[in-house]
Order: C-alpha cells, then structure tokens, then sequence
C-alpha cells in the first residue's frame, strides 16, 4: 500500500522459538468472525490437521489469532493456504448455483413471486 | 486419528471425529448436495433457500451483508445556512442516514491520509448535492386558516428536496441515471416563515463497518428449516389439538379409514414456538428439530441495489477477502 508512514501489516506469523513449522499462530487484521470462522471450518476439514482455532483478543481490536496445528511436519502455511483456496472454490460455486437459479426463476416470470411447493 | 480440538471446536463434521468415516472436505461431495432455490423475489425483498452448507459459511454471507457490502451516503455536510430549529449536528446525522440510489460498483472509496485531497472530492469517488428551501408565508391562505398545509409554503423539508449537482464528467457518465435519494417522501426538518436550509452535501463510498448508514439491507437474515415428525399416530381430538399447536398450515387432518389422523405437510410454515411441550399427552408424541444445513435466507434491500444484487456482491467480497490473504501469503513467501 503506497502512502506516507509505515505499511498496515495485514497478516502476521507468531512461532514459538524452537516448535517446529507446524504449530503457527496468524495474526489476521481488519478482520472477524465473518472469515474467522468459515475459514476454521474449511481448516478443520483438512485432514493431518491437529489444532485449528481463532480468537477475538479484544472486541475494541479487529484482529484475530488464528492457530494452526499440524500432524507431522507439514509447515502450517500449507493447511491455511488450502483452507483459502478451497473456501474461495466454495464461494465461487455458491455464487455460479445463485446466478443459475435467478436465471431460471427470470426465465419463469420477471419480476417474480414464486409459489412455494412443499415436497 | 482424533486431532487435538476433538471437544473443543463446536462442528461434529471433521475428519477423525467419527473413526473409519473419512470426513474431509470433498468438494464433489459439496457441489453435489448443494442447492439453492429462490423462493421469492423483487424489487426490494428476496428469500431463497440455501441448502447443503455449512452454518460457519451461511452467517458469513448474512454478516457481509449487513456489514461489509459498500454503498454511497452522505458524509460530509457543509451547511451555509441553517436558520432551522433542527440543531446542525442533528441535521447532518439525518441526512446522512437518507438512502442514496446511485451504484457503488461505479465509485471508488476516497482516498484517506491525503490532506490536500480531503476536501474536495474528485468526481470518481464524490457524489454532491444540494439541499437550499427556504420557508415563506403563503400570500393566499385565507384569513382564519390554521392549517400549516394553507399558511406556509416549503415548511416541510422532504428528501425530494435533495437535488444532485453534477461535478467533473458525472453528468455524462450518469446521463440516463438521475442520482437522487431512494425515497422522496423521507421528512427531513420543518420550517416556519423565515427559515431557510442551504447546505452541500458529499456522498462518499463506505461500508456498514465503518456506520450503518452506508448498510445496503433493511435486514439479512437467515433461519433453519425445521423439521417435525410424529413419533407415534395422533388421532381424533388430540389430532385437533396437535394442529392448533403448530402454525397454521403445519399439520393436517386427514381422513384414514374413519378416523382423523394429523399429519404434516409444511414444516417450513412453523415459527417453532413450542406450545405442544405445554400439553402433557402431547409433548412426548412430536420431536422438533431443525436441519442443520437448510438456510432460508431472507434479503430485505434499502432499494439502492436489488436483493439479488446485494447476494452476488456479498458472495464476491468474501472471495475477495481470501484472495486477498493468499496475495499476502505468496508475497511473504517469497521475500
């Protein structure tokens, strides 16, 4: 980011010294439970992951710590950058089912109020 | 393997929690169950079921869309005249909360940190209007009339009042597009004979984080499909019970072989208040559940953008925020 003063750090590392490269703290700015927690539950999913966990250390502060925690020697950028990955996959096959369905309920009628069927 | 937050996550569907079941994420399996059918839609209100996801996914589309869809409203207030009994502050915050219908996908946010540029605004990122009525005495009123609607002409300033001055290249840009106020019946201040309003307003690009005005929905909110089953069969008079203790259109009575047998037919129609657990015979004959990963969403807008709209633009903004983290991921990488 150009401008005068310091560069925002936007995301963060904090390591133990000495643990290994698989147990990392996330520093996550300007961010909350919005992807706080969708991205823990894609993490969670992730197999060979042992900890994964977030927290608010203060409401008046947006930033979160986000751990991860590896089984073996799986560095812990590994599971956050697929976790990434796959919840960007997701949104993007959210956003193509939503377009699929307007264009169906367009088609119907426009603009519409669709009677509800119960299966 | 059971991994370490066994217990302490509140999610039952990682991998390890059930031994032998492979929970991990499978995106097949996902695009597979998933769906997502409209239920209603128009100009201003839309619900639509989003079925076959996880909550921790479907609450970030509500909070994006409270939140973090960014809109126009007006931020700064530059009040030459204001002879009003409406204090200026209170003018300001009322204006500001007035709903702008111009896109926001077509403006930029302002620049912050840059003193020279904070007070003009450039036509990228400044919407400007103006607000100048003045009250005055109507020459026609009859005599005894007490009615403010006879004596007084402009004592009611209302939204459609607020007229937009177009500076740089918006006239052409938003040649087609008049930029006004959503709502022209929105009461802003009253004025008596003598009074008068002259204030310029700046319409900035901002974020329901930053202040709820510039929130795009009335509300977003989401709720679970329940799901009720009879455990056992009710008949006759608890048939009839049993159907006054839900919603109306819940449970039917049916007509099997002579008798009168409750049935469901929408559970979607129940707002869950519970009242058979009041009834000791019937209590144990129902269980009420809900489905854990059926979401019927409901998008009330403001009218700046169409619900359906506001959905696509909440959806984008969460891939925007990964995207944005993997960029900063890559970037530390290869320092």
């Amino acid at each position: 980011m150009a401008g005068e003063g310091e560069k925002k750090p936007v995301l963060e590392m904090v390591q133990a010294d000495g643990a290994d490269e698989g147990c990392v703290t996330f520093v996550l700015h300007n961010e909350d439970h919005t992807l706080g927690n969708s991205l823990r539950y894609m993490i969670m999913k992730t197999a060979d992951v042992d900890f994964c966990g977030y927290t608010i250390t203060h409401p008046s502060e947006s930033k979160i710590n986000f751990r991860i925690q590896t089984r073996g020697s799986i560095p812990a950028t590994e599971p956050l950058r697929s976790g990434l990955n796959e919840l960007s996959d997701v949104c993007q096959h959210v956003l193509n089912t939503f377009q699929v369905s307007l264009s169906i309920t367009y088609e119907i009628n426009c603009p519409v109020v669709v009677q509800h069927t119960s299966v | 393997m059971v991994p370490v937050s066994a217990g302490l996550v509140h999610t039952s569907d990682y991998p390890g929690n059930y031994p032998g079941y492979d929970d991990t994420w499978d995106m097949q399996k996902f695009q597979k169950n998933f769906r997502i059918d409209i239920v209603h839609l128009d100009e201003s209100t839309m619900e639509f079921d989003m079925v076959g996801i996880d909550a921790a996914i479907a609450n970030a589309f509500r909070r994006i869309l409270l939140a973090e869809v960014p809109t126009m409203a007006i931020e700064k207030v530059f009040i030459y005249n204001n002879t009003s009994i409406v204090q200026d502050e209170v003018l300001a915050h009322r204006l500001g909360l007035v709903p702008i219908k111009a896109d926001p996908r077509l403006f930029e946010y302002r620049s912050t940190g840059e003193a020279s540029a904070e007070e003009e605004g450039s036509e990228i990122d400044t919407i400007q209007l103006q607000l100048k009525i003045k009250c005055s005495r109507n020459p026609r009123a009859t005599k005894d009339s007490a009615d403010p609607r006879e004596l007084y002409l402009n004592h009611m300033v209302y939204s459609r009042d607020i007229k937009w001055v177009p500076i740089g290249n918006q006239a052409d840009v938003f040649a087609d597009s008049v930029i006004a106020p959503v709502h022209d019946d929105i009461l802003i201040a009253q004025l008596r004979p003598g009074q008068e309003l002259d204030v310029i307003m700046h319409c900035v690009k901002g974020i329901g984080q930053d202040h709820a005005k510039f929130s795009p929905v009335a509300t977003a909110s989401y709720r679970l499909l329940p799901d009720i089953t009879l455990l056992e069969p009710v008949e006759g008079e608890r048939a009839e019970r049993l159907k006054r203790c839900f919603s109306r259109g819940v449970i039917d009575i049916q007509d099997v072989a002579g008798k009168k047998v409750a049935k469901v037919v929408d559970s979607r129609l129940d707002t869950c208040s519970r009242e058979f657990l009041r009834h000791d015979d019937l209590k144990n004959a129902v269980k009420l559940a809900r489905f854990r990963d059926h979401f019927i969403f409901t998008v009330e807008s403001t009218g700046i953008l169409p619900p359906d709209v506001l959905v696509t633009e909440a959806i984008k903004v969460l891939m925007v925020k990964c995207q944005r983290f993997l960029s900063e991921l890559d970037s530390t990488d290869l320092e």
